[in-house]
């Protein structure tokens, strides 16, 4: 090595021609692979839709599959009917809520799922199994313990039962929050009831435990063990959203029979 | 050109002989976190030696104009970009592993396999022989990482590369897994059990004692 690199001159020319080179290098393949990646992240969503309704099986093409028994909808979230004034296909749901003209924001006290402002707009997912109506796929999200949760919740054309919840984004500890992608607690929410005789919203993350005699445990589910916040965050994410502010209206509707019949 | 004799003693040389997991234990981090599978093993495996291979190219390329001073942070550099780029590939092509090795791809720029290399070997030899380098460390980083991906993956949950071998017992079989493999301290023991086999058989790597 000459001593020549040691001036300033040269320790300067080398480190910027380096970076140069290295930005250069870096932005390219983030350009070019951009496009590889968003299909895969779509793909992924899909995956994600056809889990949450228990419709994938082992080995099974998500996408094509997606295509074949999954109809997106756009939602009006105040008024629960659907909005035909937009694709679904370009609509960014995780973008809208930065969007003032179709966002709200939320009151503090309103928000318990901590988003702050909420889209006006929200797709939702109409399954169809055997050509029926078999489930109705919802996204949600809201805050964990240490970042927000994502994921879907599966219900029956009934309005009410689970058939199915998965998260699949979140920052929860793992072996402790994360557990609320352990398969066996997945499935205990299958066919427990969001909504009581009422309408009322009835479902129950159970700290400690659903007992096995207790009469309202079609309604409950056990909470997890060592993770209060986060099973407290999917309380309210289920709470906020199932309400009035989330997809409330439109699940009653449902309930009144408008998918059903036309 | 180097002769052949040289060629094989830096590209195999890593890998029985000075292994950089069980002779310098550098890079046991990333051996801990990602030998649960053994396919994303493998995808680390992959990744770890491109990685190496390349920064020790163009590090060695570049080592003649390299300012003392700021070697390091251009090493850093060099490194780091290679190792989003590979990020962003395999991002693009292997979405579902890339998602479950999330920060360990971005964890090989503080790999001390990487860094140690492009310090100690291709800051002062020709960029040839300084890639082959690099494939050779990935070559014994991936030798230690695949046994003991392969040892918790088999008795851990009773299956290599995801095919069943051993049934497992709640799902009607036989085999009742050992929990303790799946938590990354068994690695730990395994990697001194490697180490232990290895020293046995070349009791030259045994160091002095003090």
């Amino acid at each position: 090595m000459s001593s020549s690199n040691e001036t300033i001159t040269k320790t300067l020319t080398v480190v910027i021609s380096l970076c140069l080179v290295c930005a250069v290098i870096v932005s390219s393949a983030a350009v070019m692979l951009k496009p590889a990646q968003k299909i895969n992240k779509a793909a992924d969503m899909q995956r994600n839709i056809l889990l949450a309704a228990g419709l994938l099986s082992e080995g099974e093409n998500a996408a094509a599959k997606f295509k074949e028994v999954v109809d997106v909808k756009l939602l009006d979230l105040n008024t629960g009917k659907f909005a035909t004034d937009r694709k679904a296909a370009d609509f960014d749901y995780r973008a809208a809520p930065r969007d003032k003209e179709i966002s709200i924001a939320l009151d503090a006290k309103d928000d318990i799922v901590k988003i702050k402002r909420r889209s006006n707009i929200a797709p939702v997912y109409l399954a169809k199994d055997n050509g029926k109506l078999s489930s109705v796929i919802l996204p949600v999200y809201g805050a964990g313990l240490w970042g927000p949760m994502y994921g879907f919740i599966a219900i029956d054309p009934d309005a009410t039962t689970v058939k199915g919840i998965k998260f699949y984004e979140h920052k929860e500890t793992p072996g402790l929050g994360a557990e609320i992608e352990n398969p066996k607690w997945v499935a205990s929410w299958v066919g427990k009831k969001l909504f009581n005789d009422k309408g009322e919203i009835a479902i129950t993350v159970q700290k400690g435990g659903v007992t096995a005699n207790d009469p309202q445990k079609m309604y409950k589910v056990d909470g997890l063990s060592g993770a209060t916040l986060t099973s407290n965050g999917v309380q309210f994410i289920f709470t906020f959203w199932l309400g009035e502010q989330g997809f409330g209206p439109f699940l009653q509707s449902v309930r009144n029979g408008e998918l059903t019949h036309g | 050109m180097a002769d052949t004799k040289e060629v094989k003693k830096v590209l195999f040389g890593p890998v029985f002989a000075n292994n950089p997991i069980a002779l310098q234990v550098l890079g046991v981090c990333s051996a801990l976190a990602v030998t649960s599978k053994m396919d994303k093993a493998l995808v680390m495996c992959i990744a770890l030696t491109a990685v190496c291979a390349f920064s020790n190219l163009f590090i060695s390329i570049i080592r003649n104009h390299i300012p003392s001073s700021v070697r390091i942070i251009v090493q850093m550099t060099i490194i780091a970009s290679l190792v989003i780029v590979v990020d962003s590939i395999l991002k693009a092509y292997a979405y579902t592993l890339a998602k479950e090795l999330s920060v360990f791809v971005g964890l090989i720029i503080t790999n001390c396999i990487v860094m140690g290399r492009a310090e100690a070997y291709a800051m002062k030899s020709p960029p040839m022989m300084s890639f082959l380098d690099g494939i050779g460390n990935g070559l014994g980083y991936s030798v230690v990482l695949m046994t003991v991906a392969f040892i918790r993956e088999l008795f851990g949950s009773g299956t290599v590369f995801g095919i069943e071998v051993l049934k497992l017992a709640s799902e009607g079989g036989w085999y009742q897994p050992m929990g303790l493999l799946l938590m990354p301290p068994s690695a730990f023991f395994i990697i001194g059990l490697f180490i232990w086999v290895l020293r046995a058989y070349r009791p030259e790597q045994v160091e002095a004692k003090d």
